[in-house]
């Protein structure tokens, strides 16, 4: 039974995975939303005994290898928004939908933010305003993959 | 049963480790070096991720292709058959003068350039990190690909190999900030060095004197130094001269050859054989 709900929440989070890599038209590529990390950070609000730091960190250890970035990067701000949303569940919980959707615009703000300065340390990238775009996109995306990821929950059942 | 004040590792210690063994991979990624049989195993555990990426893009153009009407098709082949008639009279030429060219070196004593091994690669569309220039190819050390192995197209130079895995492998474009390309100046053989600026159109010649003899239009080539590319590939044009003498080196840019933007099939080099035994 346990192994169930974690399997069903693999399961989303691969598609996830598939959906970060996808190609998108060029015009579109700059407004690609953090699928993964939105989809982490739905779980970690709904299930916090499921899914936590440690999964966070895996995953983004696979994100940074299908994504060629430097090992350790994305697990590392995986990690600390996980942290903050899994800290914060309870209250988080309680928010209304577009409350929610601002906060999450914080959190992937300090993610892009995070993404940028240790991409600066090891490659010496310079910083250009586009990268902030999937900060605005993911806000507008949350709605949606909140919604369906709850209706996913509580069709299965993921306790 | 789920406890409402369950006694489990704190978040606190659980982001402590966190953060820990990530700047252990991030500075164990940074400074070693080499392909490692870990970096590859893991390199290869993310492959069918790629794969199941890059699947809608691979039925969108096998779907483009079973639309060709066969006028198309027809006009395509005649064109092709023309191409191939023109670059095969160019082919006998070659074979012509490298055998003149062997004769030449033969006479002057120096060592007979040996034609490299080389494989078609084709790049499978997947989103990659956006700080980096870098795309990923069908072939990895099954095909007996390794890193640091040269990467070109039909027009030119395109990147080196960075990363393999046993089915993929992920190449870093000379527009990258972290790569550098030697380069001679094809009209008169000035040495210098081509750095990727981060722009996909636009790379840099680095320190470049006020005095060197570069103009617009001058062809970079490779110039072998370095080893990692052979000799002779086209590079870039120069487009752009700033000869500002304020500055300590004069700022000159230039347009990579290759179309880096729209690469699709590529070649991949090996590294000459005769090459390495007379530097050892």
């Amino acid at each position: 039974m346990n192994s169930r709900h974690s399997l069903l929440i693999a399961i989303s989070i691969f598609f996830a995975l598939v959906m970060a890599l996808m190609p998108l038209p060029i015009s579109f590529e700059p407004y690609r939303p953090d699928w993964v990390l939105m989809v982490l950070m739905y779980w970690s609000l709904a299930v916090p005994h499921r899914l936590n730091i440690g999964t966070a960190w895996v995953v983004g250890l696979l994100m940074d290898l299908a994504s060629g970035s430097p090992l350790g990067v994305n697990s590392l701000t995986y990690s600390v928004c996980i942290f903050i949303t899994a800290s914060n569940f309870q209250k988080i919980r309680n928010f209304s939908l577009w409350q929610q959707s601002i906060l999450i615009a914080l959190f992937l703000t300090l993610y892009h933010l995070m993404q940028f300065w240790l991409n600066h340390f090891l490659m010496g990238v310079y910083f250009s305003p586009h990268y902030m775009w999937p900060v605005l996109t993911g806000m507008l995306c949350w709605w949606w993959i909140f919604l369906i990821l709850r209706k996913y929950r509580r069709h299965f059942r993921i306790r | 049963m789920k406890l409402l004040f369950g006694r489990t590792i704190s978040l606190q210690l659980r982001l402590f480790v966190a953060v820990l063994l990530s700047v252990v991979l991030i500075v164990g990624d940074r400074y070693t070096q080499g392909g490692t049989t870990i970096r590859t195993s893991l390199n290869t555990l993310v492959s069918p991720l790629i794969y199941l990426a890059n699947l809608p893009y691979e039925l969108f153009s096998i779907g483009a292709k079973n639309l060709h009407t066969r006028e198309q098709l027809l006009t395509e082949n005649e064109a092709l058959k023309k191409k191939q008639l023109l670059q095969s009279e160019q082919l006998q030429q070659l074979s012509f003068l490298s055998r003149e060219n062997d004769k030449l070196r033969a006479l002057l004593g120096s060592s007979a350039k040996q034609s490299n091994r080389k494989i078609i690669a084709q790049v499978l569309s997947v989103h990659s990190n956006p700080y980096s220039h870098q795309v990923v190819i069908n072939r990895g050390t099954t095909d007996g690909l390794s890193e640091g192995q040269a990467v070109i197209d039909e027009m030119g130079v395109v990147g080196q190999i960075t990363q393999v895995g046993s089915t993929t492998s992920r190449v870093l474009l000379m527009t990258d900030t972290t790569h550098a390309t030697p380069v001679r100046i094809l009209r008169n053989d000035v040495r210098t060095v081509v750095e990727g600026i981060g722009k996909i159109n636009v790379v840099k010649l680095s320190h470049v004197p006020h005095s060197l003899d570069v103009r617009i239009g001058d062809i970079l080539v490779t110039s072998g130094l370095g080893g990692t590319f052979p000799e002779g590939y086209p590079v870039a044009v120069v487009t752009e001269i700033n000869r500002d003498e304020g500055r300590p080196f004069a700022q000159v840019y230039a347009e990579p050859i290759a179309q880096l933007d729209r690469i699709r099939l590529l070649v991949v080099l090996w590294r000459n054989q005769q090459e390495s035994i007379s530097n050892e």
